[in-house]
């Protein structure tokens, strides 16, 4: 159903802002597109007001290339840099309350599979450390131990970027920030094997060197929160104005922190590897 | 469960048979949520409970809601109402106190992402001292976010303020969130007579295309206002929106006023119009109130009551038409902070004549010995103090 809501009425083609219509004509909508094809579609995003040489900017337009099923997806994000992005792309996004995202998905999936039992209807929260593992841990934490349906990705640039710089629980161990004058006291919170812990069927961690196995990973996610239970992918996407990072050097950055402590990362329980091996199967099959 | 049959909104609220009960305010709160076609229903157990979420969840159980659960705390559960109703869904849940504060931050949101859901409050005491009594100082707290806000004296007007609730809070010109009050304990744990439409009947489902502002379901296209934060425009286009968003906010909630005359009979009660003396009031302290009024007239005393059933939108203009002539106006109450008489005093002219008192607190009960000693003093009748104990 989805995609009638895209599509332009008839008749209405020529009163459309040129943009709709080339994003319905060229987009994603209703196809299923490699994301190496970026430079030849029309893309979800394609104006944000993020800062020049961010890397999270980059990760946003990559994730939405990936979508499985734009047309019937919705996306949830919280206060930070992620969202002035995540709010500007064609799909439907929800900006709730600071780190409120994986309660209100909690609601909204259920919602969405009480009217639509047998629609697929994705959702997907993208939120930043501060959201998903300050502020909203608790939320966060236990949309997982309850088995919601839903994928989170969290976009990981170690700092609250969008307030001025201050330390998060993810910001490295030992780095002086605002609101940490003599440097952060303790390590990065392990959210990965948190996630394992807590119930996540599918955990990914990646720095994004790779848009090919970026997208792979996020319709992982997507399609194994579907059927099976929450999924979670950690990006690192680094601040390279609170960090610093000239912007020639975002992607050398990135490389090296895939090296040192990001190296891809991608675990699943055997239902969920059986099932994925499935779908990627019938995908590839669809393609031929 | 019986098989339910959906009947119009208005013959169910105003002409289906009623049969007389003898049950507890919680109790009655949940039987007018399962006559009332809910989806899903969310809850915490903050201390300290009443057992209204208990009761729908065994109505989940038995099959009259299609989902419900137990959230990690009352910050995630109003977070998943809102969830929930966005997406479409009818949602209910009820809190109490430290519980209603902890979520407040997204109930306050609610109006301002036209959330139309139902909200239980069973008041009790904000911390701290910790008591676990009734005192309805929170519903101050709800006052000013833009929800309407109903007040219940007892397990009927509980019963029937949360299924009207339903059907007002979805009105299209209304579509905000509906806070039912009533005190803890006094009214959710004691019983009393509540006249019940028939279990097998229940509300159309509710309809979320039908609505100012759509669903978020990918079936119809995004309100852009709710998803695209206007403060990343400008600072500019972000306090204009909002000042247009809210104006539109605040006239909803009033326009809910018509539906409260429509179905609970008018924001107000009135006994005695004619009276010399008032006692306005609210909730559990109107009972009080009513007994007072009562004595008073038993002792030839010209006493009136004026019970306001709805904190917000507040009646101003019944208020001020009740009390025109009124030489003083008692207003008891459950707490501290007197939020119902500076709301009368500042709908009323002659706001000198308002007496905040008795107010009781900490969750004390309301002995309409106090409210009589404030009838006497304000008719300038001397009567030796009885000392009980």
């Amino acid at each position: 159903m989805g995609l009638e809501y895209v599509k332009i009425s008839p008749g209405f083609e020529k009163y459309m802002p040129k943009d709709y219509v080339d994003l319905v004509k060229y987009g994603q909508f209703g196809k299923q597109i490699d994301v190496q094809q970026i430079d030849q579609i029309k893309e979800l995003v394609e104006e944000h007001p993020m800062c020049a040489g961010c890397y999270m900017a980059y990760f946003v337009r990559i994730f939405y290339a990936s979508l499985p099923k734009p047309e019937d997806t919705i996306v949830l994000g919280t206060a930070g840099c992620a969202r002035l992005a995540l709010s500007q792309a064609a799909v439907p996004f929800i900006y709730g309350n600071y780190g409120d995202t994986n309660a209100v998905a909690s609601g909204l999936k259920r919602a969405l599979s009480i009217r639509f039992p047998d629609k697929i209807k994705d959702v997907v929260v993208v939120a930043g450390d501060g959201g998903l593992m300050d502020i909203g841990f608790g939320m966060t934490m236990h949309s997982w131990f309850r088995r919601e349906k839903f994928t989170t990705i969290m976009v990981d640039n170690e700092v609250y970027g969008n307030t001025g710089g201050q330390e998060s629980g993810m910001s490295p161990k030992g780095v002086q920030l605002k609101m940490a004058p003599k440097g952060k006291k303790f390590d990065k919170i392990n959210a990965v094997e948190l996630a394992k812990t807590a119930g996540c069927v599918y955990v990914a961690k990646l720095a994004p060197t790779n848009p090919k196995r970026i997208a792979k990973t996020i319709k992982r996610a997507i399609l194994a929160a579907r059927e099976l239970g929450p999924t979670f992918i950690h990006v690192y996407t680094s601040c390279n104005i609170e960090y610093s990072i000239p912007t020639e050097r975002v992607l050398a950055d990135a490389k090296e922190r895939e090296k040192n402590d990001f190296g891809f990362y991608e675990w699943m329980t055997d239902e969920a590897k059986e099932y994925l091996e499935e779908q990627e199967k019938k995908m590839a099959e669809a393609k031929t | 469960m019986p098989e339910q049959k959906v009947v119009e909104t208005d013959y169910l609220l105003l002409e289906a048979p009623r049969e007389r009960k003898f049950i507890t305010g919680s109790q009655a709160m949940a039987e007018a949520v399962k006559r009332a076609n809910v989806d899903i229903a969310i809850a915490y157990p903050i201390t300290p409970q009443s057992e209204t979420m208990h009761l729908v969840g065994d109505l989940w159980a038995q099959g009259y809601l299609k989902d419900y659960y137990r959230a990690e705390e009352e910050y995630g559960a109003m977070s998943a109402i809102a969830g929930a109703v966005r997406g479409g869904a009818r949602a209910f849940t009820a809190t109490s106190g430290p519980g209603l504060l902890r979520g407040l931050e997204a109930i306050a949101s609610w109006p301002g992402h036209r959330i139309p859901a139902v909200l239980g409050v069973l008041t009790r005491v904000v911390n701290a001292p910790l008591s676990i009594q009734p005192d309805n100082v929170e519903i101050s707290y709800l006052m000013n976010c833009g929800m309407v806000v109903l007040h219940a004296e007892n397990q009927q007007d509980v019963f029937d303020f949360t299924l009207a609730s339903f059907a007002i809070s979805e009105m299209v010109d209304v579509y905000l969130p509906i806070a039912v009050c009533t005190e803890g304990f006094f009214v959710t744990h004691a019983k009393g007579y509540v006249n019940m439409t028939p279990e097998d009947m229940k509300l159309p489902p509710r309809d979320p295309y039908k609505a100012p502002v759509p669903p978020t379901d990918c079936e119809i296209p995004p309100a852009r206002i709710q998803r695209d934060a206007p403060v990343q425009k400008s600072n500019f286009m972000s306090y204009l929106i909002h000042q247009v968003w809210q104006q539109e906010v605040w006239s909803s909630n009033m326009r809910a006023m018509k539906y409260i005359y429509k179905y609970l009979n008018g924001p107000i009660e009135v006994i005695n119009p004619d009276a010399e003396v008032f006692v306005a009031a609210s909730g559990c302290a109107a009972a009080q109130a009513r007994e007072a009024v009562r004595y008073a007239q038993m002792e030839g005393l010209n006493v009136g009551l004026l019970k306001i059933k709805s904190i917000v939108p507040f009646p101003s203009k019944e208020v001020r038409e009740t009390l025109k002539n009124a030489k003083a106006i008692i207003v008891p109450e459950h707490n501290i902070v007197g939020w119902l008489a500076k709301e009368i005093k500042a709908n009323i002219p002659n706001s000198d004549n308002v007496i905040g008192r008795p107010r009781v607190y900490g969750g004390m009960t309301l002995p309409v010995e106090l409210i009589m000693d404030e009838i006497y003093a304000a008719l300038g009748i001397k009567k030796d103090k009885t000392v009980l104990v």
